[in-house]
């Protein structure tokens, strides 16, 4: 692109040469500090959460991580309750949703004929692209009331009586609570883990998969002893993946869960999590100790989802090369 | 004897194979019910007076979004004008100079972090850093933390598709003698404009309904604001405030804006599936 040297030329060549240097450096430096403007994000949430955390860290310590007081007129704060709740939901959301994503993903990549495959998949994708407010009006008005009236009593009934768990189903069936958070949020996840856990399902060989047919397995049987085995680090990937979300998922969480700052050992019974706090609370914190300690939250729930992330992403990665989702 | 393992796997593998169409149908089930409780209750809200009437008071009658909808558009405009340059130099970045260096696998992999990281938070930093101290919530400050999201996801796509060229185009363009600025913004960024504009668009449906960090940045105003340095009506605010009201009309105006959302996140998925299906029989 640069102009055909003029006649004595060789001076001007020359000095465009050096001029496309400098551009070309400074290019490169601009870019370079664009890229940088991610990492200086995370590391300035991590540091400003951590500044406007510290009036709550100094004064509960440590102990804040599992003390169940949460009272903003007394000033005693500690996250237990939240924590419980993240946790509990985040976790019973995935054991709904590991199994159905890897039904899906299963379906998607052996069983689906050809000409569905595209339709489907895309109907997944289109589900986690829904906002999860819709996710929350959806639960609270729709699923909310047909799970207290039509599945809650008869889990009640079915497991109310078995030892053990049977307190788990105890309390009035109304509905919003602990495992309807969990089932909202499931739905919520299945299409983040079901199209991970269908991209690694595809990175494996087609002859290792035929020569399993060859020898007459079953296409179970090939996903179970050759297919699951192959992506098995992908996949628990995907799960962590699915687990990061669910974690630090607000809106969908928020309107279901009930909002109780308590712990209720039962999983009909309102509860609250990190973020559904932040969101129900933070609006209208009282400046000093009740604000530091929704910052606290905060900073308890971006670390974990980092860690939580951090595992995901380094596992798929490792799993599907150096190629990003 | 073998009658019974043969007639055990075929067996195990029919009830392998019923269960994941279970669970096929469970999603399909889960994206249509959704679907058609926000038709439903969505379409019964629609009227022009959603539009050309701004959020009711409480207790009064009728009202419609448009403040909602132009503070919407407004934060969204403003924070995919911050999103994109940043998120395609960054994937320029990536692509080009980061195939082999450490700094540019880290922030890979940080970019990637930050696309699932808790919405949430990101308002709570914006709030520390920017609300906090520019005393008071905004516009500007709803635009900065949906920009914050954005970013991740323009940043990935545009790396991924700039791989993509082959590197033959490079060096053809480099045998000419074009300098590397050149040859990555007018050779290789050309070549996938339409899969960078996609991440763009996916980007923008991507934030259209995020709430949670704009419950602390841009908060929300009753009122009709073009002001960005002021609260700022939006909808996903909005439509989170009615909810959880207890008048009937808000909670319909809720449903109607949940509508608006979903019709455009799902346009643009759609449409843009459609657009690079297309492109790839051609």
């Amino acid at each position: 692109m640069s102009e055909p040297s003029a006649p004595g030329g060789t001076d001007l060549h020359a000095r465009q040469i050096v001029k496309f240097r400098m551009q070309d450096r400074f290019f490169h430096y601009t870019t370079q500090l664009f890229a940088l403007v991610v990492l200086v994000a995370l590391v300035g949430i991590l540091v400003s959460l951590a500044i406007d955390a510290w009036p709550s860290l100094k004064a509960f310590g440590p102990s804040f991580l599992w003390t169940n007081v949460w009272s903003v007129p007394d000033g005693e704060f500690g996250a237990l309750a939240a924590i419980y709740g993240t946790v509990v939901t985040s976790v019973l959301a995935l054991v709904i949703a590991v199994p159905i994503s890897f039904g899906i993903a299963l379906f998607l990549t052996e069983t689906c004929p050809l000409w569905l495959r595209r339709p489907l998949g895309t109907a997944v994708e289109l589900l986690a692209g829904i906002p999860s407010i819709v996710y929350g009006i959806w639960g609270l008005f729709v699923f909310a009331p047909i799970f207290a009236e039509y599945v809650q009593p008869p889990l009640q009934d079915w497991l109310g009586d078995v030892p053990l768990i049977g307190s788990w189903f105890s309390g009035p069936p109304i509905g919003i609570g602990i495992l309807a958070a969990s089932l909202v949020l499931s739905m919520m996840v299945v299409p983040f883990i079901a199209s991970v856990m269908r991209d690694v399902f595809e990175t494996v060989p087609h002859v290792l998969k035929e020569s399993a047919y060859g020898l007459g397995c079953t296409t179970w049987e090939v996903m179970r002893n050759i297919v699951l085995p192959y992506t098995r680090v992908g996949v628990i990937g995907g799960i962590m993946l699915g687990l990061g979300r669910a974690l630090g998922e607000t809106m969908a969480v928020t309107f279901v869960i009930g909002n109780a700052n308590r712990i209720i050992p039962s999983l009909f019974a309102p509860g609250t999590s990190i973020a559904s706090t932040l969101a129900n609370e933070f609006g209208e914190a009282d400046p000093g100790l009740h604000i530091a300690s929704l910052f606290a939250l905060g900073l308890v729930l971006f670390v974990i989802t980092f860690i939580v992330l951090a595992i995901s992403r380094w596992l798929i990665s490792r799993s599907m090369g150096s190629e990003g989702l | 004897m073998m009658m019974s393992i043969y007639t055990r796997r075929v067996w195990a593998n029919r009830v392998g194979m019923a269960m994941s169409m279970v669970a096929m149908s469970l999603g399909l089930i889960g994206l249509m019910w959704i679907l058609w409780t926000l038709f439903s209750k969505g379409f019964a809200a629609l009227s022009p007076d959603l539009f050309i009437q701004d959020t009711p008071a409480p207790g009064s009658e009728g009202g419609g979004l448009r403040n909602a909808i132009v503070g919407s558009g407004l934060i969204l405009l403003f924070s995919m004008l911050i999103a994109t340059p940043v998120g395609i130099f960054a994937g320029i970045y990536l692509a080009e100079y980061g195939r082999i260096s450490r700094f540019a696998s880290f922030t890979r992999f940080m970019t990637d972090i930050m696309l699932s990281a808790p919405s949430i938070v990101i308002g709570l930093f914006i709030y520390a850093i920017f609300v906090a101290r520019t005393g008071g919530f905004s516009g500007w400050a709803g635009s900065l933390a949906l920009a914050l999201i954005a970013i991740p996801v323009v940043v990935r796509t545009t790396e991924n598709m700039l791989k993509l060229v082959p590197t033959s185009l490079r060096e053809a363009a480099f045998a000419v003698g074009a300098p590397r600025w050149q040859v990555s913004l007018k050779v290789t960024l050309r070549a996938v404009k339409s899969g960078v504009v996609t991440g763009v668009l996916l980007a923008m449906a991507r934030i259209t309904g995020e709430t949670a960090p704009l419950l602390f940045t841009a908060l929300n105003n009753q009122f009709f604001s073009a002001n960005m340095s002021e609260p700022m009506g939006n909808l996903p605010v909005v439509i989170y405030q009615f909810a959880l009201s207890p008048y009937d009309n808000w909670v319909s105006l809720a449903w109607g804006g949940a509508l608006l959302i979903a019709l455009l996140v799902l346009a643009v998925n759609i449409g843009v599936r459609v657009a690079f299906r297309q492109k790839g029989k051609r």
